[in-house]
């Protein structure tokens, strides 16, 4: 039997405006090398669901990290930090973005990364990684699991979340792989059918998935909302999507990439 | 459903948290994911001290029905409440 074991444990690394904050990391033990997947979690917090999503991508062989966005409204219970956080008004887009490009600078620096890394979010973490992904250079893959509000109405527009993450759709700059439920009414299947045209107007380089039977949040094992058959396809579709993009021998902008 | 349904308003009282009881400064009322209440969505309602930490806090999460009866107590207890203010007024 071949020797398997990971180390999972918080860390910091400097997020928006070189402010340290905590993550959350797990990886394979071993020198690797691995690849890497930054985890963009959703609106109800740094939860134990996302500590469990960070250490399967582990034990699937990948370097993953889940930084805590709500780090600046302090320690707590993360039902009770996210309930701050939405007493605050949320998180701005601005902040995200800066946080995750700490996030995957500080991953991409390790010894043991492949030079391959990408991102991963559901929800609010879904548009967020989206939106991350029309904002840097630094990744090779997106992966966009629900993601609400990604188009978003002007009335819906706030000082936090002044451009609906749409109208980045052209900087788009890596492959993207989106799932979602024919059953969410966010977003709805018309308004991924806007993102979907978005994209093919702009050339980019995608995959949809989209599941009869399924509304939001259908990975959520713990939730009435978790779907069986259409979570267990889903996670396969995302690692054979990571694996095609983030594999050595894969194009990319890993070490020794063009 | 991922919903930006969030009104925010200031509130004086108190609440009681886990930590026994404390000044609220807000009341936060949304309509999404909720922790606890095995619904997709609820009414969550949150009753918080901004200055304080995140464990302050006192919150429901609700069915839309049973918010929309709650709102309607709420309604029916106000009126009763401006009717008893005022006669006292009167003196």
């Amino acid at each position: 039997m071949a020797y398997e074991g990971m180390i999972a444990e918080t860390i910091a690394v400097s997020g928006d405006a070189y402010e340290p904050i905590s993550a959350y990391l797990a990886r394979p033990l071993g020198p690797g090398p691995f690849p890497g997947v930054v985890l963009i979690h959703h609106m109800p917090g740094w939860d134990e669901w996302y500590r469990e999503a960070t250490r399967k991508f582990a034990h699937h062989g990948y370097a993953a990290l889940s930084h805590n966005l709500y780090h600046r409204a302090g320690e707590g219970k993360s039902d009770d930090v996210a309930a701050k956080v939405r007493a605050e008004g949320g998180v701005s887009d601005a902040q995200v973005i800066g946080d995750t490009e700490g996030a995957v600078t500080w991953l991409k620096a390790q010894p043991w990364l492949n030079g391959r890394s990408g991102v991963f979010g559901t929800c609010s973490g879904g548009r967020h990684a989206f939106l991350y992904a029309c904002h840097t250079k630094n990744i090779d893959v997106c992966c966009e699991l629900w993601g609400g509000r990604v188009v978003m109405s002007k009335e819906e527009l706030t000082a936090k979340q002044p451009v609906a993450p749409i109208d980045f759709t052209k900087d788009l700059s890596c492959p993207l792989l989106g799932l979602f439920g024919n059953e969410d009414r966010a977003p709805t299947p018309e308004q991924v059918d806007q993102h979907e045209a978005e994209l093919k107007r702009c050339g980019k380089d995608y995959e949809f998935h989209r599941y009869d039977g399924a509304g939001h949040g259908f990975f959520y094992y713990d939730r009435p909302m978790y779907r069986l058959e259409q979570a267990l396809d889903g996670w396969e579709k995302v690692f054979s999507f990571l694996h095609r993009h983030l594999h050595a021998g894969a194009p990319g902008r890993g070490r020794g990439a063009a | 459903m991922c919903t930006s349904i969030v009104e925010i308003v200031g509130a004086e009282g108190a609440g009681k948290g886990e930590n026994g009881w404390f000044a609220l400064t807000h009341a936060v009322v949304s309509y999404d994911h909720p922790h606890h209440a095995l619904l997709e969505d609820a009414i969550t309602i949150d009753f918080v001290n901004r200055g304080m930490d995140a464990g302050t806090r006192a919150a429901v999460e609700l069915t839309l029905e049973t918010a929309k009866a709650l709102n309607a107590a709420l309604a029916r207890a106000i009126a009763a409440a401006e009717k008893e203010e005022s006669a006292r007024r009167r003196g």
